[in-house]
């Protein structure tokens, strides 16, 4: 059941009309049962997945607060009669079976995750050395289901186990509250990937009626859907040809294509988190926001603070840190500083689990290795700038341009470039024709196809352009007036006539403008498949 | 508490330590900023701060991160 369907729209409002109109203690289960609904929708076996996620999490954060009580009982009892030495042996000791506790349900559970998800792409390796090997063997692939959302929904649940052994949240007592935490049907198949300690008030608490608060969720559904279908799905068919026959458009068009891929992915992913926090917020629930204008970053690691921020701060606080800061990578420090100097030393835990941070981001995305040469250049990328660090400031000691427009919009098209260039990853079908196309956009020199009317070939009309431009101006436009707090909360404070134009005039322009039309079929959203 | 903040301003010598209170919240210190913060500190205090005491609690201000170092080094 895609968000842009018909059959959504009327599971929504059914769902819409039983959460308000029924007792409002039993909103949290109606959401539950409307998300397992939908879940069972996509595929009544993905549900048996997600179960298992659910029950052995849920039990073994149970199991984590009990031995945690257990010891605080038996502290209390031989308070008196324990030297400071026993006692603290005897909380290693509990912090230990609480470590593995937590270590068997992260393997289970990410295990589930590598299992249904890389299968396939270590068996197409093996593949390859075999055949380099000249064996002359090969193994089959397996059909494996990849439950929809999977990446998300581990991930979400394996921040709250880290959460509940760091004992920064307590865990959930109810199993089908803690279901419900899980299963959110909005947030389920594409982010944002939320914290318990953050979601949970707002998703379990009763939500009386607030005329303002749906009317501010429908109206970010509907810009999430003008995106959506105005701007990405129809980007779509023009970025479809000129990555799936990269024989053809070589040279400027790979400039084109990863424009057009950069403004599509843009569209169709922040649409879809739109569409998310909408529904999230007509239902009173307040969501985490996954996005702050990243394609106005001065540089990528600002970039990756403002793209996707819940899955960069999940990788930051569960990856990044504990490997950074865990005793082998001190003493790994330690020996770096002692043996290759002070300069290396310090570098040495950065650059380390950064590299790791980013080779999972890159295969969290996809199994293979163009997403992995993916996340590895963005780290190469913020290595470099971050080594460039004194070079940048002595350059700003004697220009001071820092702050200027120009210099400003100097970096916002070099983040705009250099993610779109790295994207190139994302668009082609294997790593060595990634480069070989990128190598084209020097060599090739057709750099006419801007004038001649050869833009028009690639399945977009002029007609089609021109709506795309429009969309694009008021993109930028809504992101600049972000800058001073919430678009929505400022078209509130309209006259009537104003807000009515502009809400009912974005309401036009996406049921004129989307792309529909005859035995048009929706695309997916692009981050679903991860 | 001297030799923290001369970690600190080896790291952004234009910051005022002493004074600043919301340097994770208002993004003086960034991720690779605390993670050279706490190789530092393993270094020169002997005090090793695991994953789970990197919040904005403990390293919004130079005081607070002082207290989490004397809280460990007693711990130990």
């Amino acid at each position: 059941m895609l968000f842009t369907s018909y059959q959504f729209l009327e599971f929504l409002l059914l769902l819409f009309l039983l959460y308000y109109l029924l007792p409002a203690g039993w909103q949290w289960k109606i959401l539950l049962g409307a998300s397992f609904l939908f879940y069972f929708y996509a595929g009544p076996v993905y549900c048996v997945y997600i179960a298992v996620t659910i029950v052995t999490t849920w039990f073994t954060g149970r199991r984590i607060e009990a031995v945690r009580a257990k010891r605080d009982n038996w502290l209390q009892e031989h308070k008196e009669t324990i030297s400071k030495e026993e006692k603290k042996s005897y909380k290693a000791a509990v912090k230990h079976k609480t470590w593995i506790l937590t270590l068997c349900c992260l393997l289970l559970n990410l295990g589930i995750l590598a299992v249904v998800k890389y299968t396939n792409f270590v068996i197409s390796n093996l593949n390859g050395l075999l055949e380099a090997m000249g064996s002359g063997k090969s193994l089959d692939f397996l059909n494996m289901i990849v439950p929809l959302g999977i990446s998300f929904y581990t991930f979400q649940s394996m921040g709250y186990i880290i959460d509940v052994y760091r004992g920064t949240v307590e865990a959930e007592k109810n199993p089908f509250r803690f279901a419900l935490f899980v299963s959110f049907f909005p947030q389920l198949i594409q982010g944002p990937i939320s914290r318990f300690g953050d979601l949970k008030k707002s998703l379990f608490a009763a939500h009386p009626f607030d005329g303002r608060t749906v009317c501010l969720g429908l109206q970010r559904i509907l810009w999430g859907f003008f995106k959506k279908l105005v701007i990405a799905d129809r980007i779509l068919t023009g970025v479809n040809t000129l990555i799936h026959n990269p024989e053809i458009y070589d040279g400027a068009w790979v400039l084109v294509g990863m424009l057009f891929y950069a403004l599509e992915l843009y569209a169709d992913f922040t649409g879809g988190i739109d569409i998310t926090i909408g529904i999230a917020q007509t239902l009173g629930i307040q969501v985490t926001e996954n996005f702050n204008r990243p394609y106005f970053s001065k540089n990528i690691k600002e970039y990756w603070n403002r793209w996707h921020i819940t899955m960069g701060s999940w990788f930051t606080d569960y990856i990044f840190y504990p490997i950074s800061v865990c005793k082998p990578m001190l003493k790994l420090s330690k020996f770096s500083r002692n043996h290759f100097g002070e300069i290396i030393g310090k570098r040495v835990p950065v650059y380390l689990s950064s590299f790791v941070v980013w080779f999972a981001t890159g295969i969290w995305h996809g199994a293979s290795w163009n997403f992995i040469v993916w996340g590895l250049g963005n780290w190469l990328v913020i290595m470099v700038s971050q080594e460039f660090d004194p070079l940048y400031k002595r350059f700003h000691d004697r220009f001071p341009v820092r702050g200027k427009f120009g210099f400003r919009l100097f970096q916002v098209v070099r983040t705009v470039l250099l993610m779109s260039c790295l994207r190139l990853f994302d668009c082609y079908r294997d790593v060595p024709l990634t480069f070989r196309m990128f190598g084209s956009m020097f060599r090739r020199g057709n750099w006419n196809i801007f004038l001649n009317g050869e833009l028009l070939g690639i399945g977009l009309s002029a007609a089609d352009f021109l709506v795309l431009l429009a969309g694009l101006v008021l993109l930028v436009t809504v992101s600049l007036l972000q800058r001073k707090g919430s678009v929505r909360e400022r078209i509130a404070g309209l006259p009537f006539w104003g807000r009515f134009a502009l809400w009912y005039g974005l309401f036009l322009a996406v049921l004129l403008l989307g792309a529909y039309g005859v035995g048009y079929d929706s695309s997916q959203f692009i981050y679903n498949q991860f | 508490m001297e030799e923290l903040l001369n970690i600190l301003k080896d790291l952004h010598p234009d910051v005022d330590f002493e004074k600043e209170e919301r340097l994770v919240d208002d993004k003086i210190l960034d991720s690779f900023d605390i993670i050279s913060v706490i190789s530092e500190i393993a270094e020169q205090f002997d005090v090793v701060i695991s994953a789970e005491y990197i919040l904005p609690e403990y390293f919004n201000s130079a005081k607070a991160l002082y207290a989490l170092i004397e809280r460990l080094e007693d711990e130990d």
